[in-house]
C-alpha cells in the first residue's frame, strides 16, 4: 500500500512523506485539522493541509524561538506566547524557572485538544502551573495589554487563512505596545526561498522594522517547511541579538540542546547574501 | 409556480452552457476564445456566461420569460409590485425612478444630503429641488434625516410638487420617519421615493429601520450590490401598486443598455435568492459584528462609533446598525486622513472619510478576524498618529441657494472662472467629494465664500474631488453675464 501525504510548497513543487496511518482528522469553526503517523518523521501535525510540525524536526523550530531570545534578554517574567497551541514553546520556556507568567493565546482550541492527545511530545508542559491559556484571536488579546511583557512568542501559521492577522503592522504595533521598555518579540517568518514566501518573508520584515528600533533576522534549517530554509524575526526594543548575548549566563543554566548552542546563536543571523538583499530591500 | 428556491437566470445560463451553442452573435470574445488575457483573468466560466440576449435567456429591455421570472421572483422578495433588474447601477435605478414621476417644471422635494444621481436626474429632465434642510448633527458634522414638520411645511408650500424623495438610509445609518413621509405626500397628492441604495438589507434582515415598499413608498431604488452581495453595477428598481410598470420600463429603456450583462443579471437573480433564502440569519451576523466593532472602538478611547443611541425621534427617527461610522475628531484627526492612514499604513480599505467620520462598510461577506483587524488598526492609527486637541473642521450645513433649476444652469451660457473668483456667482456643474458623491455644489445653486472655505479644507486634508469639467478643479463654471 502507497499512503502519502503531499503538500505543496509552491505550485509546481510538492513534498511527500510516506503515512503509516492516520491518527486523527476533523475540522473545527477556523480549519481542518490532521495527524498522521509516519516512518520518517514520526507523528506529525497538519493544518488545512500544511505542515505545522513534525516529532522528528520540531526540535530545530522550538528552540530556536525560545533559546535565542532567552540568551539575550536578562530577565523574562512574563512571556506572551501567540498560537503555539501544539505546546512546543511551551515546553522549551518552561525550562527557565525565573519565568513567572506564560500568557498562551491560541485561536482554536480544538488544535491544543488534538496536540494533548496525539502529541505529547510537545504538549508535555501545557499544564505547566505558569500557564494561562487564552482562546481567542490573538490580535484582540493582544490590542488590550500595555507594558505588561518582556517577550512575546509569536508562533503563528501562514500569513493566508486564520493567521493573516498576525503578520499586520497593527498587530506588530499592538506587540510593541505590550512589551516593556526593554521588551523583545520573535516571530516566524517564513522562508526567503520560493518567490511568494519570500514576498510574505518581506512584507512582514517592513511592517517589524517600522514597529521597532532595533530588527533582525535569523534562520534555522526545517526540513519539513517549504525550502527547509526557515527564518526567524528578532525584534527589540532595546537588546541587540548578539551583542547583548550572554554566552556565560546562558551556559551556566546548563540546558541540554540539540539544535540551540551560543556559538550557533551568532551564526543564524549571519544571512545568505541574497536573502541580506531581500531584507535591505524593505528596510 | 415560481418560488424563493429558484433563480431562473442562473438556471437558463446552466441549461444554455450544457447546450453548447456555437456562437454567431455577439459578443466577439465566443466565449473568451477571441481574448485569452481576458479569459485568463476572469476565468474561463465567467465569459463563457459573458453572452447575449437570445430567446432562452429573455431580454432586459422587454421580459417575457427567464428575466420576467427573475423580476417577479424579486418582486415577491422585496414586497414589491413590480422589481425592474438594472445594470446601469442604482444610479440608473433613481435615475430612471426621478424620471418616471417629474417632468420639466416639476417640482420635487428632497433633502440636500442625497446622491449626486438624483440631481443628475433633475438636469436630464427639469425638475426643480425643492431642498428641506436635512439637520447636522454638531458633534459630529454630518447631515441627517427630515423631520416630518420640515416636510409638510415644504410640501405646503409647494402643493404642485409631484414627489418627495427620501434617503433610506443616508450614508451615515441614519432614518426619517419614512412612514410618516409616506402618509404626508400622500394625503397631499403627492408621491413618495426612496433612495436606498445604502438600505437593501432592510427588506430581509431582523430589526432594521422599516424598508421603503413596507413603509408604503411608491418607488425604490435599492443598491443590491452594496449590502445585497450582487456584483457592483447591478441594482433592483421597486415599485408600488400606484405606478405603472409599462411606463416606468419605456423610461428604464430611454438610458439602459440593449446588451445588459447576463454576468450582472444572473447576479442580482442569485443574490435574491440567497436574501430571501438565508437573509435572515446573514444580517443578524453582520449586525452582531457591527455591534461588536463598535464595543471594541469606542473602548480604544476618542473614537466615537455611533449607534442608536443617536435617535432622537425626528431628524434621526432610526438608524441602521450595521453602518459602522466612526467619529475621528476627538483623536485629533480628520476622518480623510484616518481612512488614508487605514489604507497606506494599514492596507485597509474603508468606505470612505469626511471632514469627521469615518464610514467601515460591513455586510454578509464579513468575518470576525478582518473586523479585529480593522480595531487594532484604528487603536494604533490613534497610538501612533493622534493628536487631541488639534484644530479640526466640522462639516457644516449650508443651506443652499437654488438661482436656476439644474437643467438651466447646466445648458445655460457659461464662463470658467478660477475659483476662488466664483463667490457670488451661479455654479453650472457638480463639485463633490467622491465618495459620498453627496454634491458640495450642484448646477443652478449660488456658490459662496463659506462653500469655497469647504472646498478647499477638503482638498487640503485629500479628499478626492470630482465633477467639473475641469478635472483639476482649479477653475468653476458659472452662469455667463450674472452676479
Amino acid at each position: 500500500m502507497e499512503f502519502w501525504f503531499s503538500e505543496r510548497h509552491t505550485p509546481h513543487v510538492k513534498m511527500s512523506i510516506r503515512v503509516d496511518r492516520q491518527l486523527y482528522s476533523g475540522k473545527s469553526e477556523f480549519q481542518r485539522i490532521d495527524v498522521f503517523e509516519s516512518p520518517e518523521f514520526g507523528r506529525f501535525l497538519t493544518l488545512d493541509g500544511y505542515m505545522m510540525l513534525t516529532e522528528k524536526d520540531e526540535f530545530v523550530y522550538h528552540e530556536m524561538m525560545t533559546h535565542v531570545p532567552l540568551a539575550v534578554h536578562p530577565h523574562v517574567r512574563d512571556v506572551l506566547v501567540i498560537g503555539a497551541g501544539d505546546g512546543g514553546v511551551i515546553r522549551e520556556l518552561a525550562r527557565y524557572p525565573e519565568i513567572e507568567r506564560m500568557d498562551m493565546v491560541e485561536i482554536d482550541p480544538l488544535v491544543v485538544e488534538v496536540c494533548r492527545e496525539y502529541l505529547p511530545q510537545t504538549a508535555c508542559c501545557l499544564d505547566d502551573s505558569r500557564l494561562r491559556i487564552h482562546y481567542e484571536d490573538g490580535l484582540k488579546f493582544v490590542r488590550t495589554c500595555q507594558d505588561c511583557y518582556d517577550l512575546i512568542i509569536v508562533d503563528s501559521t501562514d500569513p493566508f487563512g486564520p493567521g493573516e492577522g498576525l503578520f499586520t503592522l497593527e498587530f506588530y504595533g499592538n506587540c510593541f505596545k505590550a512589551l516593556r521598555e526593554d521588551g523583545m518579540m520573535i516571530n516566524q517568518h517564513e522562508s526567503p526561498f520560493y518567490a511568494e514566501d519570500a514576498l510574505a518573508c518581506q512584507r512582514a520584515h517592513k511592517r517589524i522594522v517600522e514597529s521597532f528600533p532595533i530588527s533582525r533576522v535569523y534562520q534555522a534549517h526545517i526540513p519539513t517547511y517549504p525550502s527547509g530554509h526557515w527564518l526567524f524575526g528578532f525584534a527589540s526594543k532595546k537588546y541587540h541579538p548578539w551583542k547583548d548575548l550572554n554566552v556565560e549566563v546562558w551556559k551556566k543554566r546548563n540546558l541540554a540542546c540539540r539544535y540551540y548552542t551560543p556559538a550557533l546563536h551568532r551564526g543564524a543571523f549571519c544571512l545568505p547574501a541574497y536573502v541580506e538583499e531581500l531584507l535591505k530591500n524593505v528596510e | 409556480m415560481l418560488s424563493q428556491k429558484q433563480a431562473p437566470i442562473y438556471e437558463a445560463l446552466e441549461e444554455f452552457r450544457r447546450m453548447r451553442i456555437v456562437p454567431f452573435d455577439v459578443p466577439g470574445h465566443k466565449r473568451g476564445r477571441g481574448n485569452p488575457e481576458l479569459a485568463e483573468l476572469l476565468g474561463e466560466k465567467c465569459v463563457g456566461m459573458d453572452v447575449n440576449s437570445m430567446k432562452p435567456l429573455d431580454n432586459l429591455c422587454h421580459p417575457v420569460s427567464v428575466i420576467r421570472d427573475a423580476e417577479e421572483l424579486a418582486a415577491e422578495a422585496f414586497g414589491a409590485s413590480h422589481a425592474f433588474l438594472m445594470v446601469g447601477g442604482t444610479t440608473s435605478a433613481v435615475q430612471s425612478m426621478i424620471l418616471s414621476v417629474a417632468k420639466r417644471g416639476d417640482k420635487i422635494i428632497l433633502p440636500r444630503n442625497v446622491h449626486r444621481s438624483v440631481m443628475g436626474a433633475m438636469v436630464l429632465c427639469g425638475a426643480v429641488p425643492v431642498y428641506v434642510n436635512p439637520e447636522c448633527d454638531e458633534r459630529l458634522g454630518i447631515a441627517l434625516g427630515m423631520r416630518p414638520e420640515a416636510v409638510e411645511k415644504a410640501i405646503l408650500e409647494n402643493p404642485d410638487a409631484k414627489a418627495v424623495l427620501v434617503n433610506n438610509p443616508t450614508y451615515y445609518g441614519i432614518c426619517s420617519d419614512l412612514r410618516k413621509m409616506v402618509r404626508l405626500a400622500h394625503s397631499h397628492g403627492m408621491l413618495c421615493l426612496a433612495d436606498e441604495a445604502h438600505g437593501t438589507h432592510f427588506y430581509f434582515g431582523e430589526g432594521f429601520p422599516v424598508a421603503a415598499m413596507a413603509a408604503g413608498a411608491d418607488m425604490a431604488a435599492v443598491s443590491m450590490h452594496k449590502s445585497g452581495g450582487s456584483l457592483t453595477q447591478s441594482s433592483f428598481l421597486l415599485i408600488g401598486p400606484a405606478i405603472q410598470e409599462g411606463h416606468v420600463r419605456q423610461i428604464i429603456n430611454l438610458t439602459q443598455t440593449t446588451s445588459g450583462s447576463y454576468l450582472l443579471l444572473s447576479s442580482l437573480d442569485i443574490s435574491r435568492r440567497n436574501l430571501a433564502l438565508r437573509g435572515k440569519e446573514a444580517f443578524a451576523q453582520v449586525i452582531q459584528l457591527a455591534e461588536y466593532a463598535r464595543s471594541e472602538i469606542n473602548a480604544i478611547g476618542d473614537y466615537y462609533a455611533y449607534g442608536r443611541e443617536l435617535i432622537n425621534g425626528g431628524s434621526i427617527f432610526d438608524f441602521d446598525v450595521t453602518k459602522l461610522s466612526v467619529n475621528t475628531l476627538d483623536v485629533g484627526l480628520a476622518g480623510i486622513e484616518v481612512y488614508d492612514l487605514l489604507r497606506d499604513e494599514y492596507d485597509i480599505q474603508i468606505e470612505f472619510g469626511d471632514f469627521g467620520n469615518i464610514l467601515a462598510y460591513l455586510s454578509i461577506g464579513d468575518r470576525p478576524r478582518e473586523v479585529e483587524r480593522l480595531v487594532s488598526a484604528l487603536s494604533e492609527v490613534r497610538r501612533r498618529f493622534g493628536s487631541p486637541g488639534r484644530e479640526l473642521l466640522r462639516q457644516e450645513y449650508i443651506e443652499p441657494e437654488v438661482a436656476v433649476s439644474p437643467q438651466e444652469a447646466f445648458y445655460a451660457e457659461k464662463e470658467s472662472l478660477p475659483l476662488e473668483k466664483t463667490a457670488g456667482r451661479v455654479c453650472c456643474e457638480f463639485l463633490m467629494c467622491y465618495p459620498p458623491g453627496i454634491p458640495i455644489l450642484a448646477p443652478g445653486e449660488r456658490i459662496t465664500k463659506s462653500i469655497l472655505a469647504s472646498v478647499e479644507y477638503a482638498r487640503e486634508k485629500g479628499c478626492l474631488m470630482t465633477g467639473p469639467e475641469d478635472a483639476r478643479i482649479q477653475r468653476l463654471n458659472v452662469l455667463k453675464g450674472e452676479g
